[in-house]
């Protein structure tokens, strides 16, 4: 595709041209993201119902498959109201403070070893500074409210975030250790070979740790504090109807899926086929299964995501103090150790990986 | 807190089993009614929308006693009563609040005359406040609409009273 568009172009200047495809790029990124929201509004709906022995939404469209169009004409046609003693320009700017970063970082995921928008070399620390970055917009969103309940949401998400930010940069460094680069790219090929070298057998506790931590990030159960419904009604976000509750809600999914596409790229060998090595597949129907592509990666991705819904499904919420208690005394003290479990077999040379 | 607490708790074991009860839930037989379609079966004692009933002859029951207006613990329904040509004495006005209304069914059994019955409608709406207001018209109306179906309901019910 790039070829056929760098060919097609041709007798522009090659600057343009770059330009042209990276925007290109972005477009779709963009589109797919807001189509897989679509998606998992409808696939978290179901899944939940079933785990309820409902049968979930399935009246618009077949098998309701249209539910979460329908919800999104609905938020988008419903008036904007802006509480009168709110600070309306923060309170307009938070939900775009919130979505751009959730949007932005996906700039540096690789979806395939030549899909990528902006191959960056640091990239790991673009997505540690820009999952972080969100937090600010729920702050805002619960500051500017004027609210009581939306600013006791966005003090707990604040506290919530600095706790796992911690926990979730040390489970990176171990990563970054193993992986041997901040590229992102560099980090998949290193898991190259084979589902026993994926970082997830060597990095176990860190991978449990960064997808619990990620889960903390995004705000979603059971550490959704920052909008427990029944002690303070929806959060951060109580305030705000219509299209600033549609991007709130957008920002929340992408997120989601963010950590999931991460966790996938990380800890479990991001493109990389499942069932590379396995030398009987090789010259049979199934050889495709063997080539690395992206559907390995929205498969492994689908898997997490279905793991957030779940997750939901199962649990009750933490108290605020378990909340804390689990992120500065368990999760962080794990990660450290185990960077210092990664230190020894490093120098041992136990891992799958060498001193470069 | 000893160790093999503390390995439980890092296993994650407990976690594990909360996923599972789910996960087994996931591929359960669904419960859903699909309401509009599907409903489910109503018992004949069933206690839905009021309703005036009639003689075979088309004559109205209501003797105008007013034990049922008596017995309402919402105080839902008025009675204002006259005398007719043929000296009966019969109802000029039978209103009953549906909003006041609880549907306990009081007003069926004090009733001398087996007028003031309880049907097993439960799907009607009003658009309007003041069509809360059921009037002796409506309500006789509903009666007559309903007629079989409730009559026999009450033969089924009959026995157990």
């Amino acid at each position: 595709m790039k070829e056929f568009i760098y060919s097609l172009l041709s007798f522009l200047d090659p600057q343009w041209i770059n330009l042209i495809w990276s925007l290109l790029q972005i477009a779709i990124v963009t589109i797919c993201l807001i189509l897989t929201v679509v998606f998992l509004v409808l696939f978290e709906r179901k899944v939940i119902g079933y785990m309820h022995s409902r049968v979930g939404p399935n009246r618009v469209g077949p098998m309701g498959s249209l539910q979460s169009i329908a919800d999104t004409i609905k938020l988008l046609l419903k008036e904007v109201i802006i509480p009168s003693k709110a600070d309306k320009f923060f309170f307009l700017l938070s939900p775009i403070l919130l979505l751009i970063p959730a949007l932005a970082a996906w700039a540096v995921i690789p979806f395939s070893p030549d899909f990528i928008i902006a191959d960056i070399n640091a990239g790991l620390l673009y997505l540690l500074a820009l999952t972080s970055f969100g937090v600010y917009g729920v702050i805002l969103a619960g500051w500017a409210s004027n609210s009581k309940y939306a600013f006791l949401g966005s003090m707990r998400a604040a506290a919530q975030m600095v706790a796992y930010e911690i926990a979730m940069g040390f489970a990176l460094v171990g990563v970054l250790m193993a992986g041997g680069s901040l590229k992102l790219g560099e980090i998949v090929a290193a898991q190259s070979g084979g589902i026993l070298n994926w970082f997830w057998i060597p990095l176990f506790p860190l991978f449990i740790v960064y997808f619990i931590s990620g889960i903390a990030e995004t705000n979603r159960h059971p550490f959704d504090l920052a909008e427990g419904e029944a002690e303070i009604v929806a959060g951060f976000h109580v305030e705000y109807s219509g299209i600033g509750f549609a991007i709130f809600f957008l920002a929340e999914y992408i997120n989601m899926a963010l950590i999931s596409v991460l966790t996938s790229i990380l800890f479990l060998g991001g493109w990389e086929s499942f069932f590379t090595g396995l030398t009987i597949l090789e010259n049979t129907f199934f050889a495709f299964l063997l080539e690395p592509s992206i559907f390995w990666l929205l498969i492994k991705t689908l898997f997490f995501l279905f793991i957030f819904v779940w997750l939901r499904a199962s649990f009750p919420r933490y108290r605020y103090d378990q909340l804390m208690s689990l992120g500065w005394k368990v999760l962080i003290p794990i990660t450290i150790a185990w960077i210092g479990v990664e230190c020894v077999m490093y120098v041992m040379q136990v891992g799958p990986w060498s001193i470069a | 807190m000893n160790l093999i607490q503390l390995l439980k708790k890092l296993s994650l074991i407990d976690f594990m089993k909360g996923f599972t009860v789910t996960l087994k839930a996931l591929f359960r037989r669904k419960v859903t009614v699909q309401y509009p379609e599907v409903k489910t079966p109503l018992s004949p004692r069933f206690r839905g929308k009021l309703a005036l009933m009639r003689y075979d002859n088309g004559e109205e029951r209501c003797i105008a006693c007013k034990l049922c207006s008596a017995v309402c613990p919402a105080q839902a329904i008025s009675i204002e009563s006259e005398e007719r040509a043929d000296g009966t004495r019969r109802t000029v006005k039978f209103d009953i609040d549906a909003f006041k209304c609880i549907y306990c069914g009081f007003c069926e059994e004090a009733c001398p005359v087996d007028s003031i019955v309880e049907t097993n409608i439960f799907e009607y709406h009003m658009t309007e406040n003041h069509e809360r207001i059921q009037t002796k018209e409506m309500l006789l109306a509903t009666g007559d609409q309903h007629r079989k179906q409730t009559i026999e309901n009450k033969k089924k019910d009959s026995r157990y009273r």
